[in-house]
Parts: structure tokens; C-alpha cells; sequence
């Protein structure tokens, strides 16, 4: 692609792509902030009428939308430790020469290919129901009493479920990563009297940031819109204790039939994600350059 | 000191024997290089001295002390690798600081003896770079700084300019030649490449398949190689090997005769053809094929103006042709 004419035969080549790909994104984008400003109920269809920012105002006034956005937020930080922190130490065991490694890899990358709701059901119904659940017999085979996880702790629950789907995610990447660290690094490193602490936190911790980083970029861009897990699970509850800021939007427009309400709030939410996104780059996105 | 005993020391790899029972011993401030072709088990060597390789059997002494099962960090060794295996996010500065600070060293003595390194070593203006902006030659010095601020009772060297080009291969080898003259320090050495063991050592182990051929200085393997294996390793271009009917005539398996040691000249008993002639101005290699003979190298001092084709005859140096019997051991 050196000379001009063939550049622009390129262009030519990839603009139907392109566009198509920007009509995709913008076309939804578009509507989405075109019903924003519109007063816009699905029990009163066809009574449409300019809203201004009254959506946008309500959306925020509501008591709601703080806890929403707190919910957000520490779910998309408590699944990024137990991912990043897991994912390093289960990428070191799986890194150690030992009998059916193959065989181990696939499993531990099983949990990726288990959709959300069902994982989610799983979860709820075999594991933390409080009646039939595992946690529940180990609590009374040592004579506790089971804990109602869903209930009591609900945003901590749907934390743990939803790290355990994006674990093998992190380990892989982080895996692999770790397969690349040059052996005589090590070796040298050992020579030079480094204790197996030493070599992780001055060869092998630096060696993964930028698999860290990218860990962090990827999952916090599907994190921030968990979903599923929510609904098929606490439903939100009890209360907001586990609404985030997808779900709100989902419950505006959907339970409460505010389609101007819920658009405002996914323009917020956009709004809210780029905000997110530039922090990240601005304060990781250095380790991505070589 | 320096001084490191290998007794009846055995690597095995599985069913492999890497490294058949072994004995050696490197004196304290030697220059010591390990040469012998790939896969003839030198690193495997250099790496059980380092402690990197656990031996299988045998014991490892320096300086008296039996090191055979101390942690590589215990043995006051420093060791340059191959790829120099600098830590690429660090500064060259703190490369060369690593391993005082894992000793737990102050600042103010990491700074002293990093600056010291960087002076003997001409970095000091590339203290602040990551080894990333550095070329070959300067990434092979921080890893001999990162080396040398240990003070170790010997450096280890593994192969450690094959990874530069042939220019500035033969700088680094007169700057850790004469690095070996200052510091005084044992230094073992390993490489494939008889140039730079002819060049940098005091002794030489010629290795074969895990043995040790022969241990001499430079000179005494050149002048007495003790069988074909060390006779056609050590020297450039190698030695010829004749063997059948003419060898016989003089009473052995294997006749050697190195290329400096034939003569172009009139009436020789050898006659041959010329088939390739390389002129490097200083010298000229010429392979001629002799009749009944095979194909010899030889090496005439200057310019030459024989070219292919040309009718040669060959006479070799009195007192320079070496025997060999059957099993290959030289014939005194």
C-alpha cells in the first residue's frame, strides 16, 4: 500500500465496511438520544411530546441512579481484583510442569463458554439457595446456620459470579503471557540471588502488566453492562442493593414502560462509560505502547 | 579466589547421558573456554558449575568448599548469558544495581559500584536507557557490568557474542580479554567458535559428546593435538585428514597435515588441481584436488595468483605432519 494510487483503491475497498459499521453504531446512538428528549410512555403510545432535559433530570434526581452507579462501580472493581489477582495465581500454578496439564487448561477455560443466565442460575439455585444449595449443606454439616447469600449479600454474590465466568478469561491471557518470559531472565535472576518473591515482583509482575492492562481494559468494558446475572438472580434487589446502572435503565424503560426515561439513562450510562474508559487509558493505556 | 574442582561430576537427562563422569579443575585466576561443537554438552557443563543444573552425581568444589547442592546465589558466581537476559523493563542502571539489591546493599554502595561498573565498562553515559535502546555490543556490557558489580569468585560466559556481528565480535572479545587482565578474576568461557578460544584462553577443554578430549593452552593443542577430534577442531582452516595408502606409507591410520604446512612448490610429491582459490590478500586458501589423495586445503601467506584449473604440486613442512592410529589417538 505504498504508492497513492493504491492507497486509494484501499480506501475505496474497506469504505463499504466502514460505513456500514458506522451506520450500526450511530443509527441506534441517534434514536437513543432522539428519545431521550421525548416524553415518551408505552402505556400512552402515540402521545409523544418534547421533553427537553426533564428526562435527564429525573434520571439523576432519582435516589436510585446513586445507588445504580455505586453498584456499577464496585462491581466492575471487585470482579477486576478477584479476576487479575486470581487470574496471576492460577497462571502460575497452570504454568508448573505437572501430569494432565492439557487436559487441566481446557477445563479451567470451561467457565468462559457457560452463558451468563445459566451460569447465573447455577449459581443461585445449586450453590447459594439457602434450602437446597451446597454452601447451605456445608453450613449444616458443620452445624452453622446457611447464609441467604442472595439476600444478605447480594451485590457481593453477583461479584463472585460474575469473576467466576471472567476468571479463565484472565488466566488465559495472563497464561500465555507468562509462557513468553524469557527462562534465562530467570536464570540470571536467580543468579543474582533473587528469592522466588523478588523474581515475581521484579521480573514477573512487570512482564504481565501489559496482559494486566489488558485484562482490565477488556473486562471493564463488558462489566460495566452485566446484565443477565442480575436479572436472573436478585432481580435488582432487595431494594437497589444490586441495581446497576444497566439494570436501571432496563427497569425504567421496561418495567415502568418510561422509554424517554430509560434513553436518558443510557445516554448517561455512554456518557458514564467514556468517562471510565478515558481514566483507564489515561492512567494503564501506557503499558499497551512498547 | 577462584578456584573450582569438578569431580566425577555426571549430568543425565532421562536415558541420556549428557555428561559421562568428568574431572577438572580451573585454577584461580585461569581463562578457561569450553569449546567443542553444539550439543557436545559445554553449557550443560557451565550450567551445573552455576548451580542452574543439579548434578546427578559427583561433586562440585569451589574454593575448597563443597557446592554441589548450593543455590546458584550461594556460590559466588556471576554469569553472562547468551541473550544476555538483561531485565527489559529496567534502566540500565538498575540492571547493573539487581543483584546488590537483592544482597541488600545501601544506596549510596549500589550508586559507587554501578558507576565503577559503568567506568571499566564505557556505559556511564547509558546509565539512565533500558537495555531496548541499546545495541548488541552495549546490552553484552551491562550484562558483564550486572556481572561484575557481584565481585565473584569466577564469571561464567555462555556463548556470550554469538548473538553479535563479526566485527564487533572480535572488539568484545579483546574487551573481555583484557576485562580478565584487570580483574584477574577465573573466568570459564564457553563456545563453539575455536577463533575465540584460541584467542582469550590461558587453557582450553576441548568437549566431545560430554568428554573431555584434551586440556592444554592454545598452543600445545595446535602443536599437539592428542587425537583427529582436537586435530580438526583446533585451527583455521582445519586440518586435512588423508587417510588409505598414503597414510600408510608413513605408518599410521590417519595422516594430518594443516593447511599452513603445505608449500606450493616445484616437484612436490603431491600433485593436484586447483579448485577453489579464496584470495583474502593476507593469505590465500586454495583446495586442491591431489590425485589418489582427496581434497587439500591450503594456506599460502600473500597473494597468489594461481586460479581453478591451475596444476599445483604440494610438498608438506618437514617435522609438521601429525599420525594418527586406527582408534584416532595421535602416535607420538
Amino acid at each position: 500500500m505504498a504508492t497513492e494510487h493504491s492507497r486509494t483503491a484501499a480506501r475505496l475497498m474497506v469504505s463499504p465496511a466502514v460505513i456500514l459499521l458506522f451506520l450500526w453504531m450511530i443509527v441506534p446512538l441517534a434514536m437513543t438520544v432522539y428519545f431521550s428528549f421525548l416524553r415518551y410512555n408505552l402505556l400512552n403510545p402515540g402521545m409523544e411530546s418534547w421533553a427537553g432535559f426533564s428526562n435527564y433530570t429525573y434520571f439523576l434526581k432519582q435516589a436510585a441512579f446513586w445507588d445504580a452507579l455505586w453498584n456499577t462501580l464496585t462491581l466492575v472493581v471487585g470482579v477486576l481484583i478477584i479476576t487479575v489477582v486470581g487470574g496471576i495465581a492460577l497462571a502460575l500454578l497452570l504454568d508448573q510442569p505437572f501430569f494432565g496439564q492439557g487436559i487441566v487448561r481446557v477445563m479451567v477455560i470451561a467457565p468462559f463458554f457457560v452463558m451468563p443466565t445459566v451460569s447465573a442460575l447455577v449459581w443461585k439455585n445449586m450453590f447459594m439457595n439457602p434450602v437446597n444449595g451446597m454452601f447451605a449443606h456445608i453450613a449444616k454439616f458443620f452445624g452453622l446456620q446457611p447464609f441467604d447469600f442472595l439476600s444478605h449479600a447480594p451485590l457481593a454474590s453477583i461479584i463472585v459470579i460474575v469473576a467466576w465466568s471472567w476468571l479463565p478469561f484472565a488466566t488465559l491471557i495472563l497464561l500465555t503471557a507468562l509462557q513468553s518470559l524469557d527462562r534465562e531472565q530467570m536464570e540470571a535472576a536467580e543468579m543474582d540471588g533473587a528469592n522466588w518473591i523478588n523474581r515475581f515482583i521484579y521480573l514477573t509482575l512487570p512482564h504481565l502488566t501489559r496482559s494486566i492492562t489488558v485484562v482490565i481494559l477488556i473486562q471493564t468494558i463488558f462489566l460495566l453492562s452485566v446484565f443477565a446475572e442480575i436479572l436472573v438472580t436478585t432481580n435488582g434487589g432487595p431494594g437497589t442493593a444490586s441495581t446497576n446502572l444497566p439494570y436501571l435503565v432496563y427497569a425504567q424503560s421496561l418495567l415502568n414502560f418510561d422509554v424517554g426515561g430509560g434513553s436518558a439513562g443510557g445516554i448517561i450510562a455512554v456518557i458514564l462509560a467514556n468517562i471510565v474508559a478515558i481514566f483507564l487509558m489515561r492512567m494503564i493505556g501506557k503499558n499497551l505502547e512498547a | 579466589m577462584g578456584q573450582i574442582t569438578l569431580s566425577s561430576v555426571t549430568k543425565v537427562f532421562g536415558d541420556v547421558t549428557v555428561i559421562p563422569p568428568l574431572d577438572l579443575t580451573i585454577n584461580d585466576g585461569e581463562f578457561v573456554v569450553f569449546v567443542g561443537p553444539s550439543g557436545c554438552g559445554k553449557s550443560t557443563l557451565l550450567r551445573l558449575i552455576a548451580g542452574l543444573e543439579d548434578t546427578s552425581s559427583g561433586k562440585i568444589l569451589i574454593d575448597g568448599q563443597d557446592a554441589t547442592d548450593a543455590a546458584p546465589a550461594k556460590r559466588g558466581l556471576a554469569m553472562v548469558f547468551q541473550s544476555y537476559a538483561l531485565y527489559p523493563h529496567m534502566s540500565v542502571r538498575k540492571n547493573i544495581a539487581f543483584p546488590l539489591k537483592m544482597a541488600g546493599a545501601s544506596v549510596e554502595e549500589q550508586n559507587r559500584k554501578v558507576e565503577n561498573a559503568a567506568r571499566i565498562l564505557n556505559l556511564s553515559s547509558y546509565l539512565e536507557r533500558r537495555p531496548g535502546q541499546l545495541s548488541g555490543g552495549q546490552r553484552q556490557r551491562v550484562a558483564i557490568g550486572r556481572a561484575i558489580v557481584r565481585e565473584p569468585a569466577a564469571f561464567l560466559f555462555d556463548e556470550p557474542l554469538s548473538n553479535l556481528d563479526a566485527a564487533l565480535r572480535v572488539t568484545m572479545r579483546q574487551e573481555i580479554s583484557e576485562l580478565h587482565q584487570n580483574l584477574k578474576t577465573t573466568m570459564i568461557y564457553v563456545t563453539h567458535d575455536q577463533v575465540e578460544a584460541m584467542t582469550m584462553a590461558d587453557k582450553i577443554v576441548v568437549l566431545n559428546a560430554g568428554r573431555i578430549e584434551q586440556v592444554g593452552s592454545p598452543l600445545e593443542l595446535y602443536r599437539n593435538p592428542q587425537n583427529l577430534f582436537v586435530a580438526g577442531f583446533i585451527g583455521s582452516p582445519k586440518m586435512n585428514f588423508i587417510t588409505g595408502a598414503e597414510a600408510a606409507k608413513h605408518d599410521c591410520a590417519t595422516l594430518g597435515v594443516r593447511p599452513e604446512h603445505l608449500d606450493v612448490v616445484e616437484g612436490g610429491p603431491w600433485q593436484g588441481v586447483v579448485g577453489i582459490a579464496e584470495h583474502l590478500g593476507s593469505d590465500t586458501f586454495l583446495r586442491v584436488h591431489v590425485e589418489g589423495i582427496g581434497d587439500l586445503t591450503v594456506r599460502v601467506s600473500g597473494e597468489m595468483g594461481l586460479h581453478h584449473g591451475d596444476r599445483v604440486s604440494l610438498a608438506p613442512q618437514a617435522g609438521k605432519l601429525y599420525r594418527f592410529d586406527a582408534n584416532g589417538k595421535a602416535i607420538a
